[in-house]
C-alpha cells in the first residue's frame, strides 16, 4: 500500500475474454463480483487490494463493497497461505468419525495448529464447518478437492504425496 | 419392510448415469417434450395438485409457491436452483448433481416454463467444485443438443442456465440469503413480506427451489400429480432422500417413501448402529431440528406431520444418528459452534446468542460451569428463538429462521439430557 491507501501494483486478469463472458451472464454487473473473486483467486491465491480495486472497477461500485463482500465468506482468503490448504471438517458426523485425530495428527506431524501453515509453506491446516459428505465421513478438502472416508494412515499418505 | 422401487435415485449405480445419451436411453426429457406443448398454467396446476413440499428444509408447497408469481409483471422473472447444500447431516443434493444432473436439468426446465422465466440459476456452495465441473459439462451437452438456449426442441422457448458457486456461508441456503448473495453482496437475509416471488433477484419475481424438489418434477408431469400423492402420506407425499449419517454401519443416502419408520431407516437401511452399540439419540432432519431420544426415535415416521407432532421436524431429512457413547454436551457443544460460526452477524439475538452458547458450553465442558447456566441456556435459546409453541409457530425474533435454527436443537439436548450437563458442573458448586 502507498501512503494515500491505494495498492502500489496493479491486478489485471490474465484471460479478459473470461472476464467479458462472466460479466455478460448477468442482467447486472455486481452479480458478477463472487465469480471474478473466485477467478482472480483462482490466478492470484489470495484476494489481495489490488485485486478488490480491479473487481470493483469492472462491477461498477465502491471498492468497500467488494470487501465487504469478500469479508463475509470464508472461501476468499485475503492473505497468503500454504500451496496445500488442508480443510478438516469438524461439525457432528465428522466429529463422530474421528475427525479430531485427523487434526491433531497434522499437528503433531507437521507442527501447525489450525489457522497456521508451515514454514516451508507447504501446508495450511484449518477447521471448517460441514462440507455437506457427511455420509463419508471424516471429509477433508485439500485445496478443491474432497477426500472422504479417512482414517489416520490415508489421511498421512495424502499428506506425504503433496509436495 | 416393504420394497421401495427408487424413482429419483433408480440409476445412479449405472455406468455413465450423469450423461445426456444415458440419461435419453432411460426416456429422459420426454416430460419436457410434453410441458413444452402445455400451457404453463396447467403445469402450474398439476405441481400444485401433486402436494408436493420442498426438500431444502422448509417444506413449503412447491406448486402454490409457484404460484405467487404475479401474472402481469413487466419485470423478468427468475428461477434459482438452490444447490447450497450445508445443512449439518444433509449429502443428497451433492449425490443427484453427480450422478442424475440432467434429471434436474430437466426439472429445472419445466419449471422455469411453468413461470415464464427466460434465465435461471444454479446457486451451488463454492466448496462443490466437482459437481460445479459436472453440471457445466451437463450444460454443455444440454446446449448442444438444444435442450437449453433458444426455441428449445422448437418450441420458441428460451431459457439459459448460469452456474453461479458461493464462496463459505451456510446461510445463502437461506433463500434471501441466497438472492442477496447472487447480487453481489453478503448473504444477510432480507424481511418478509416482500416475499422473493413478488420481489427477489434484482427485485424482480424470483422462485428458489431446491435440488431434490426440481429433480422430483419431471417424474410428477410424467406420470401424474395423483401417482405422486399415492407415494406416503398425502398432505406430503414423495419419494425422499435421506441422509443417514452418524454411528450406523452403512451411512449413506437411501431413497423412501415419505413416511418411511425412521427405526427401518437406521437398523435395516443403514445396517444398525455400529460395533453393537444402543442407540441413544438422532437428529431427523439436519442439525436445525430438534434431538430425539431413542424411544423418541424408534416411534416416528418420517413425513412432516408426525415429526411436528414429536416437536421435531424432516427439515432437509439429513439423519444424525448418535450411539451411547456419545457425550450430549461435547455434540451439543459441537452444534452450537456450528451456529455461532455460521452466524451471518445481522441480528443481534442470533450474533450474539449464539457467541454466548459456544462459550457457556465450552467453559462448561472445561470445568468451569456454574449452576444458573443451565437456565440461561434455555434463557438465551428463548431470546434466539422465540418461546417454542409448536402448534402456533414460533417465529419472529430474527430475520430468518436460523434463530431457530439453533435454538430448537440447542434446547433439545439441555431438555432430554439435562443429568449430563449437570455432570459437567463442578461437584462443590452443585447443591443437594
Amino acid at each position: 500500500m502507498n501512503s494515500n491507501g491505494t495498492p502500489k501494483e496493479k491486478f489485471t486478469f490474465s484471460d479478459s475474454e473470461k472476464v467479458e463472458k462472466i460479466l455478460s451472464q448477468y442482467p447486472d454487473k455486481k452479480s458478477a463480483t463472487l465469480p471474478l473473486l473466485h477467478l482472480a483467486q483462482s490466478e492470484k491465491a489470495y484476494i489481495s487490494s489490488s485485486v478488490i480495486n480491479t473487481v470493483a472497477h469492472l462491477v461498477d461500485c465502491h471498492p468497500a463493497v467488494v470487501m465487504d463482500c469478500v469479508s463475509f465468506y470464508t472461501m476468499l482468503y485475503t492473505k497468503p497461505h500454504g500451496r496445500h490448504i488442508i480443510q478438516v471438517c469438524q461439525t457432528l458426523s465428522c466429529s463422530l468419525n474421528g475427525a479430531d485425530t485427523l487434526v491433531d495428527h497434522m499437528t503433531g506431524k507437521y507442527g501447525i495448529k489450525p489457522g497456521e501453515t508451515t514454514t516451508d509453506e507447504r501446508f495450511t491446516l484449518m477447521k471448517v464447518e460441514c462440507l455437506g459428505s457427511c455420509g463419508t465421513a471424516p471429509v477433508v478438502q485439500v485445496n478443491k478437492v474432497y477426500h472422504e472416508d479417512l482414517s489416520k494412515e490415508k489421511f498421512d499418505d495424502l499428506l506425504e504425496s503433496l509436495k | 419392510m416393504k420394497s421401495f422401487k427408487p424413482i429419483l435415485t433408480e440409476h445412479i449405480h449405472q455406468k455413465d448415469c450423469h450423461t445426456l445419451s444415458f440419461y435419453k436411453s432411460v426416456g429422459g426429457y420426454s416430460a419436457l417434450e410434453k410441458v413444452l406443448k402445455m400451457n404453463p398454467e396447467n403445469v402450474i396446476q398439476e405441481v400444485k395438485e401433486s402436494n408436493l413440499r420442498g426438500r431444502g428444509g422448509a417444506g413449503f408447497s412447491t406448486g402454490v409457491k409457484w404460484g405467487f408469481i404475479p401474472k402481469d409483471s413487466p419485470k423478468p422473472t427468475y428461477l434459482i436452483n438452490n444447490a447450497d447444500e450445508s445443512e449439518p447431516g444433509t449429502f443428497k443434493d451433492r449425490l443427484l448433481m453427480n450422478k442424475a444432473p440432467h434429471q434436474m436439468l430437466e426439472g429445472m426446465i419445466i419449471s422455469a416454463y411453468a413461470i415464464g422465466c427466460h434465465k435461471s440459476f444454479i446457486y451451488i456452495r463454492g466448496e462443490f467444485y466437482k459437481e460445479y465441473k459436472m453440471l457445466e459439462t451437463a450444460i454443455a451437452e444440454a446446449v448442444g443438443n438444444n435442450i437449453l438456449g433458444k426455441n428449445i426442441l422448437g418450441s420458441n422457448y428460451d431459457l439459459d442456465v448460469v452456474i453461479h458457486r458461493g464462496a463459505g456461508a451456510y446461510i445463502c441456503g437461506e433463500e434471501t440469503g441466497l438472492i442477496e448473495s447472487l447480487e453481489g453482496k453478503r448473504g444477510w437475509p432480507r424481511t418478509k413480506p416482500p416475499f422473493p416471488a413478488i420481489e427477489g433477484y434484482l427485485q424482480c419475481p424470483t422462485i428458489v427451489n431446491n435440488v431434490e424438489t426440481l429433480s422430483c418434477i419431471p417424474h410428477i408431469m410424467n406420470y401424474g400429480a395423483d401417482w405422486f400423492k399415492s407415494i406416503g402420506p398425502e398432505k406430503g407425499p414423495g419419494p425422499r432422500l435421506f441422509c443417514i449419517s452418524g454411528c450406523v454401519n452403512n451411512p449413506g443416502v437411501y431413497e423412501e417413501p415419505m413416511g418411511v419408520s425412521l427405526k427401518e431407516l437406521i437398523f435395516e437401511r443403514a445396517g444398525g448402529i455400529r460395533n453393537g452399540k444402543q442407540l441413544k439419540a438422532v437428529f431427523p432432519g439436519g442439525s436445525s431440528s430438534a434431538i430425539l431420544t431413542a424411544d423418541e426415535a424408534l416411534d416416528v415416521k418420517m413425513d412432516f406431520e408426525d415429526l411436528v407432532a414429536k416437536k421435531s421436524m424432516l427439515g432437509s431429512a439429513g439423519v444424525i444418528v448418535m450411539d451411547e457413547t456419545v457425550d450430549m454436551v461435547q455434540a451439543c457443544l459441537n452444534i452450537a459452534r456450528f451456529y455461532a460460526h455460521e452466524s451471518c452477524g445481522q441480528c443481534t439475538p442470533c450474533r450474539e446468542g449464539t457467541a454466548w452458547l459456544e462459550k457457556m458450553l465450552t467453559r462448561l465442558v472445561n470445568g468451569g460451569g456454574k449452576p444458573q447456566d443451565i437456565d440461561m441456556l434455555f434463557e438465551i435459546t428463548d431470546n434466539i428463538g422465540g418461546l417454542i409453541d409448536f402448534s402456533k409457530g414460533s417465529f419472529g425474533k430474527t430475520i430468518c429462521p436460523f434463530g431457530e435454527a439453533v435454538a430448537w436443537p440447542v434446547r433439545s439436548f439441555v431438555e432430554k439430557f439435562k443429568d449430563e450437563f449437570l455432570k459437567y458442573l463442578p461437584q462443590e458448586t452443585v447443591v443437594a
